[in-house]
């Protein structure tokens, strides 16, 4: 059985490339631009899904936590030239003007500053409980924001950066995508994510069971804040422009809400929810646009596509807590017992 | 730093930490009760505003009744809010009520952007509270004066409500120990549905007065004064009136004083309140005047 599934795993994964490659042979920008933004959708949410999910703190920073991702692997990435075209109002600091590293080195350094900051925001903050806690790493994401807006000289503060290189190609963003649910799923699977999973169910019974609590809950948020700046620097990467508008709770609004659907401790509800979401946030555009429904002719009304995205939310919250997987995962053995696999031969048992 | 200047910022900061303290009683009379941070208060705080600009707008009524009906209605709205967004979730997990109330509060505030309208409206002038007020060497809008008065009158009300009346005692109860307010014979949800309403009312008091000292609505105005007001009734201890208030006060002076003492910050004055949280939640996390509980295992 268990080669089977590894089988499995391989070619669904050489199946999608191949998919992925057709569709960058096939489809257009815009399509290309909503499939490679699921991907980085994918990654935030495995990061909010790490702390939200799998060690039970409910954390409202992510928002923050991209921005120093996004602004470093971006500073460290753009070219001397393209620094010196952005800021106009006061020169950047000597020391990062010139220097420029190569694509993979900055998103690397971008993760590795925002979980840095997850670090420095974690030890205070994760004393705190519950709704405290959410309204403390919000704080935080806030202050984050209005530093980036103030330090003129080291983020060009509310003009923001513009031309950054366009390196978040088809490949990088999928590719990331792919190595975090790889992560995630080997991390889950291992001692150290049961330890996470014994904190978010009973705080005092792990405790007591000898789990230091304190470093393990410091541990999962400063990983997902790594994932959050990757995440954040890949999303930088490819609109190729940043500004600290761009991270508002807003933002964390929209993972929060993909977590939430694809169910809170779920990898593969994330992932799911992560394309379902991002695609339909696309498709429903029209709702923002004059309607023509024959009889029925509304006027432009921007907003509503955000009404039905809320409506949805505050409905699977209400009705179906679990999302869309609960806390279960879609696996190779699952899938074999609803009969969607051919077996192999009767009775065989792992 | 002359005394005229100062007496002047102090006017200010009094009016505007009377508003933080009567949208931050809002918030920590249903943590008091529920546990739960109402996301959406701030938004109701802007619909109340909104409420009374299309009442005075429609002109059918003089503006001071206008101002009543919409605290009417914005009372109206909380509780019909809590009916739908919180209370089929009462026995769920804490944090799905908070996610309960964070899509409640984005989508109040984008139904305000297809139904308001993005573009900001501003409030006709009203002209009692037009009028510049000179007093010795300061001169202040009248607004400003009126904000402290009207505040302090819905807070004398309200203690009365809360301390001398068996509405309050109820509610007392319920936030002590719900359950044991439930074996008491007293109608919870009732108790939750007056607590929403009284909170939202004097939001609605808050956003009106607001748009009266900044004469500026749009739909998402709630935001940044809700997550303020929020931050106040935890500085001053949540749950406590008193507290809340002190809370509201201490915040509308800290940032005022900031802004007009050390102008080189002012830049980062929308952080201040947030440090000031994290101060508050690091080193003494029940608040100025909370009291401290004690988890029991």
């Amino acid at each position: 059985m268990k080669t089977r599934n590894t089988l499995l795993t391989a070619g669904a994964i050489a199946l999608f490339a191949c998919l992925l490659w057709l569709a960058d042979a096939k489809l257009g920008g815009y399509a290309m631009r909503i499939l490679n933004l699921s991907a980085i959708y994918i990654v935030l949410s495995l990061s909010l899904n790490l702390v939200n999910g799998f060690t039970g703190l409910f954390s409202l920073g992510c928002a923050g936590f991209m921005a120093v991702g996004a602004y470093v692997s971006a500073l460290l990435s753009m070219s001397p030239e393209v620094k010196e075209m952005n800021f106009f109002l006061e020169p950047l600091a000597p020391w990062l003007q010139n220097l420029t590293l190569p694509f993979a080195l900055a998103l690397v350094a971008g993760g590795l500053c925002a979980a840095l900051a997850g670090l420095i925001v974690g030890i205070p903050v994760l004393r705190l409980r519950d709704d405290y806690l959410a309204i403390a790493t919000l704080g935080f994401a806030e202050i984050i924001r209005v530093v980036i807006t103030n330090l003129q000289s080291l983020t060009n503060g509310a003009q923001g950066l513009k031309n950054i290189p366009k390196y978040s190609t088809t490949w990088t963003v999928w590719g990331v995508a792919a190595l975090t649910v790889a992560f995630m799923a080997l991390l889950t699977r291992s001692s150290y994510g049961r330890e996470l999973k014994a904190v978010r169910d009973d705080e005092i019974a792990a405790e007591a069971m000898g789990i230091n609590v304190f470093r393990v809950k410091v541990t999962s948020f400063t990983i997902s804040s790594f994932l959050a700046g990757v995440g954040g620097a890949l999303l930088g990467h490819m609109i190729t422009t940043i500004d600290p508008k761009m991270f508002t709770f807003m933002l964390t609004f929209n993972i929060l809400l993909i977590v939430v659907l694809g169910g809170n401790g779920s990898i593969t509800g994330s992932v799911i929810a992560s394309i379902a979401v991002t695609v339909l946030m696309e498709a429903m555009r029209f709702l923002d646009e004059p309607l023509n429904l024959l009889f029925i002719k509304t006027e432009g009304m921007p907003g509503l596509r955000m009404v039905v995205f809320s409506a949805m939310l505050m409905a699977v919250v209400i009705f179906r807590q679990r999302g869309l997987m609960g806390d279960r995962e879609l696996t190779w053995d699952g899938l074999a017992k609803a009969g969607l696999l051919p077996r192999k031969k009767k009775g065989a048992r792992e | 730093m002359d005394l005229a200047t100062f007496l002047q910022q102090l006017a200010n900061a009094a009016s505007l930490g009377s508003l933080y303290s009567l949208i931050a009683i809002g918030y920590t009379m249903v943590y008091g009760i529920l546990r739960l941070i109402n996301f959406a208060h701030g938004d109701i705080f802007m619909l109340g505003a909104y409420f009374a600009f299309y009442l005075v707008a429609a002109a059918v009524m003089p503006w001071w009744v206008a101002f009543i009906v919409a605290i009417g209605l914005t009372s109206l709205f909380g509780i019909g809010l809590e009916r739908l967004a919180y209370r089929p979730l009462r026995d769920s997990p804490r944090i799905s009520l908070m996610i309960s109330a964070i899509g409640a509060s984005f989508l109040i505030e984008n139904l305000g952007v297809v139904i308001f309208g993005g573009r900001p409206k501003s409030f006709a002038s009203i002209p009692l509270f037009d009028t510049v007020v000179n007093v010795g060497p300061i001169s202040v809008l009248s607004v400003s004066l009126f904000i402290p008065v009207f505040a302090a009158a819905a807070l004398v009300v309200l203690l009365f409500v809360v301390n001398r009346t068996k509405t309050g005692m109820a509610m007392r109860a319920v936030s002590t120990d719900i359950e044991a307010a439930r074996l008491m014979a007293i109608d919870v949800n009732r108790i939750i549905s007056y607590t929403f309403g009284i909170g939202s009312a004097l939001a609605a008091l808050g956003g009106i007065m607001w748009t009266m000292k900044y004469p500026q609505l749009n739909p998402l105005m709630g935001i940044m004064p809700g997550l303020k007001c929020f931050i106040a009734a935890v500085i001053g201890g949540i749950g406590n009136i008193g507290g809340a208030v002190l809370g509201g006060f201490l915040l509308g002076f800290i940032e005022i004083m900031v802004a007009a003492f050390l102008p080189a910050l002012t830049g980062y004055r929308d952080a201040f309140s947030f440090i000031l949280l994290i101060l508050v939640l690091l080193l003494k996390p029940s608040g100025l005047l909370g009291q401290k509980q004690t988890v029991k295992v």
